[in-house]
């Protein structure tokens, strides 16, 4: 394992949460608020300065069965926050978002409500009409240039919608191209040192950690109404954290990690997610009858597990493919280890243990187990992380604790490339909090006087 | 604009061998206005003042057109005989207005009549006839020194001869116009109403849409003073502009000062949200009111009370057909067509989301003794206007591609029917009719 802990502390982080909250219109309760434990919410969570920003959204069928359930067991659950704001609710820019109305077209859908945060919703409203913002679309960004003794980014190339390489001269950069792309962009712009996983050596590539996940399936029979088009995306669901990162006793178990379980599913669309049990035909009239008696009536309840980093897992340009422009595509060498199916194994085992209480006719998991290998063509997760990994030396890290690179000073990188490992967690939260920690200190200090923000 | 067809009637009139009336329209025309207005000298004070007088006038809303220059003009004008376009009026000597002294202007701005001839009355000089010396002094100046001359050449009207003489123009204009007079306030009227009514009544031109017209297409009632008949909503193309007065549940009745201040300045209140043309006026006019003037304004309309029409009726909230949809009972004439399109954003029980999507219960639009504004919000949809306030845009999808007549009918009985609500019904028919008018790809 190359685990490592971040430069920057959750005290230090946490109104840089609470900003990305409020602007997102995040929905939840407050299981902690200022060091007080509250019912209802999280109680593992850090002290928040404040509670959500719009209260939490009702719980789906699904999610009120594993309410139940994980109370007659013991555990405290409690709304999954999500960026869906549950009411007509006015963000600190003054952009108003629209109230989730649980429509089930959540995941990989616009929001007909504006509710689902995204840019268009939450920021880019205020700044449609700035005059000091142009937006070029169409524009593929290639590499990030130097100055000669490449200390410093001199400008951005990119290849524009006609074909034409434009050099856009710059005085900062801010790499934020999603976490792979962020990587590889550092590589084709020969920034920091590729990381060679013989040696150890090097960095840019470095600690590619996925998410292990697992998921039961309760099928409940045809007079439990569980209508999985109602609720979408995080939603409405409930979740527990007793599984999850140090909030158990991990001595007994031979791993570390954890995962976070909920309840009820991001979505119901027809054909990819109609749950039917395994046993059931794939196809044909038996299939249609399955569909028919497990769709309305079936619910998945899903562990999202950590994923830990390891020297042999990394991101590297490809030595064969290219993109169209002849450019190397990135390269992902990865594949799960030991502690990760002890930890999805256990955290299954959890899951069926709470599902079992919430009574189905059946039930079936999916799992990985030692043996079966990562496989990048079935969805498992959009989770993924590493490669530009934040730490305190140029040694650990490509970025410091303000995520300014430690080789070029005036590019910055932002996204999810800056976790040194996965976590049992959605990761958008704490990438939007350490771009806020990194944005405020670039308004407070680095645009008075450019320059390495952290000494080495 | 109805004021259009008039051109047809009036240009045949012409040919009837009525030419003596024309020389005496030309010295008519040319006998209109002051001889000459001494003009203030200009300084940065008049100069922001007309320009925040041209914003209430919304000179841009005929005379920008996006992609040419400021208050160049170009904007077309259909009328059935051919297009009439807005005018270059920046200071350009050659194609705009500067070579106009004040007492050109003012014969422009108030009596309607430029370079020896009557305008058409898409310029609402009627209105525009109560400004005040000071404030056309104002604009004058803003004008001269406060817009680039843009070297834009005017379109010319493409209405052939003989339609397109312009002598009818001058009778229309001594027929129907107001007497230009500076507006005086009423004696013992409160010093704030007065100013609303100086704004609502004349730069404003806010009776332009929201009066009904007469068959000459002048507006029936060019002030509060008129009758009960100014403001109380109106035909405007395929929407009707709501009455503005107070009464019943199709008027402003349950508006408060703050709520109008709010709509005027940001497009949205707790009772609904702003469609069609108005959403223009928000954005080039109203948002840039001053808090003084926005309370006068709502304080004026809040005085406006007599309400006209067949409906006294007041509005109140009706939970019946909220609880047949909870209960998905869904018999009632629409109620489908609504639950499938509507009901997400606006909800089952029609309150919608403040400020988000609009309510439907006792909106005075929906209340309206004319279904005009929702048929064609529900063919084309609507999209809120950007302000500083509200950056925010919610648009509503256009539903004429999956929605037939019947449909729209249906959906829109439905809603003034629903929650209290109460309308005249609408056919089928009519709806195709709205439908023709969209272009082909609309539809």
């Amino acid at each position: 394992m190359t685990i490592q802990d971040y430069p920057v502390s959750f005290e230090e982080l946490e109104p840089h949460f609470d900003h990305f909250e409020k602007v997102c219109g995040t929905s939840g309760i407050a299981g902690n608020l200022r060091g007080e434990i509250r019912p209802g919410g999280n109680p593992f969570e850090g002290a928040r300065s404040d509670e959500y920003p719009t209260p939490p959204l009702p719980p789906i069928y699904a999610a009120e069965l594993f309410e139940k359930a994980t109370a007659e067991l013991g555990y405290k659950s409690f709304p999954q926050p999500s960026a869906n704001s549950s009411i007509a609710f006015t963000n600190p820019y003054g952009v108003r978002l629209g109230p989730c109305n649980l429509c089930g077209f959540c995941e990989r859908f616009g929001c007909f409500l504006y509710s689902k945060a995204s840019p268009q919703t939450t920021i880019l409203p205020i700044l449609a009409n700035r005059p000091n913002l142009e937006v070029r679309t169409s524009a593929y960004v290639t590499r990030i240039l130097r100055d000669n003794n490449g200390k410093n980014a001199t400008g951005v190339l990119y290849i524009d919608e006609d074909g034409r390489e434009v050099e856009q001269p710059t005085d900062l950069v801010v790499l934020s191209a999603f976490q792979l792309h962020n990587v590889r962009l550092l590589l084709l712009s020969g920034i920091g040192v590729p990381y060679d996983p013989v040696s150890g050596e090097g960095i840019v590539g470095k600690n590619y950690a996925y998410q292990m996940n697992s998921v039961t399936a309760a099928y409940f029979g045809e007079d439990v109404e569980i209508n999985p088009f109602i609720g979408a995306g995080a939603a409405g669901l409930r979740i527990i954290d007793e599984f999850n990162s140090d909030h158990f006793d991990h001595q007994i178990h031979g791993f570390i990690g954890g995962s976070s379980i909920f309840a009820g599913a991001t979505g119901g669309r027809p054909i990819e997610q109609m749950m039917i049990p395994p046993n059931a035909p794939k196809w044909g009239k038996e299939w249609m009858t399955a569909i028919r008696r497990h769709y309305r009536h079936s619910a998945p309840i899903g562990a999202q597990g950590s994923v830990m980093s390891y020297r042999d897992r990394y991101l590297s340009l490809d030595p064969t493919y290219t993109d169209g422009h002849g450019l190397p595509l990135l390269r992902l060498t990865f594949d799960w280890h030991n502690n990760e199916y002890k930890m999805a194994a256990f955290s299954a085992a959890r899951v069926q243990e709470i599902v079992r209480v919430m009574k189905p006719e059946q039930q079936a998991t999916l799992l990985m187990r030692p043996g079966d290998h990562y496989d990048v063509r079935i969805y498992q997760s959009t989770h993924t992380t590493g490669g530009a990994i934040i730490g305190t030396n140029p040694s650990n890290s490509f970025i410091n604790r303000y995520s300014q690179s430690w080789d070029v000073s005036n590019l910055f990188v932002m996204g999810a490339s800056a976790f040194p490992q996965n976590i049992g967690y959605n990761p958008t939260g704490l990438l939007a909090a350490l771009a806020y920690f990194s944005a405020v200190k670039i308004r407070a200090s680095y645009l008075k006087s450019p320059g390495p923000l952290v000494p080495t | 604009m109805r004021w259009k067809v008039l051109i047809p009637v009036l240009g045949l009139a012409g040919l009837c061998g009525m030419l003596a009336t024309i020389g005496a329209a030309s010295i008519l025309d040319r006998a209109a206005g002051e001889k000459d207005l001494d003009a203030p000298a200009p300084n940065a004070t008049l100069i922001a003042r007309g320009k925040y007088l041209v914003r209430l006038g919304d000179c841009a809303a005929c005379h920008s057109v996006s992609g040419r220059p400021a208050f160049s003009g170009g904007l077309r004008f259909a009328t059935p005989i051919g297009g009439v376009y807005s005018t270059n009026i920046t200071p350009d000597p050659e194609y705009g207005i500067g070579r106009l002294s004040l007492a050109d202007f003012d014969r422009a701005l108030r009596f309607g009549v430029s370079k020896g001839h009557s305008l058409y009355p898409a310029m609402p000089f009627p209105s525009y006839a109560n400004t005040k010396p000071g404030d056309v002094a104002a604009l004058y100046a803003y004008f001269k020194y406060g817009v680039p001359p843009a070297t834009t050449p005017n379109i010319k009207n493409d209405i052939p001869f003989p339609l397109s003489m312009r002598w009818p123009l001058t009778f229309w204009r001594l027929l129907f116009a107001p007497r230009p007079e500076p507006f005086i306030a009423r004696a013992g009227n409160d010093s704030v109403i007065a100013r609303g009514a100086y704004l609502v009544e004349g730069l404003g031109h806010c009776g332009e849409c929201h009066t009904p017209r007469n068959l000459a297409l002048q507006v029936r009632a060019q002030k509060a003073s008129d009758g009960p008949v100014f403001l109380s909503g109106a035909l405007v193309d395929t929407y009707f502009a709501p009455s503005l007065r107070q009464g019943s549940a199709d008027t402003l009745g349950d508006w408060t000062e703050h709520d109008i201040v709010s709509f005027l300045t940001t497009g949205a209140n707790p009772h609904g949200i702003v469609f069609g043309s108005m959403t223009d006026v928000i954005v080039h006019s109203t948002q840039y009111l001053t808090a003084d003037d926005a309370i006068a304004i709502a304080k004026y309309l809040r005085a406006l009370s007599d309400p006209v029409g067949p409906s006294t009726r007041t509005y109140a909230y009706d939970d019946r057909d909220h609880s047949a949809l909870k209960s998905g009972d869904a018999s009632k004439t629409g109620a489908r067509v609504y639950i499938d399109n509507c009901a997400a954003c606006h909800r089952p029980d029609g309150l919608g989301y403040e400020r988000v999507f609009p309510r439907l219960a006792g909106n005075p639009v929906v209340n309206a003794p004319n279904s005009a504004s929702l048929i064609s919000i529900v063919l084309t949809g609507s999209r809120t206007p950007r302000t500083p306030e509200t950056p925010a845009q919610f648009s509503m999808p256009a539903f004429a591609w999956r929605l037939n007549d019947q449909d729209v009918a249906d959906v829109v009985n439905f809603i003034s029917s629903s929650w209290g609500n109460s309308a005249p019904m609408t056919r089928a028919a009519e709806v195709a009719a709205f439908r023709k008018a969209l272009a082909p790809s609309e539809r």
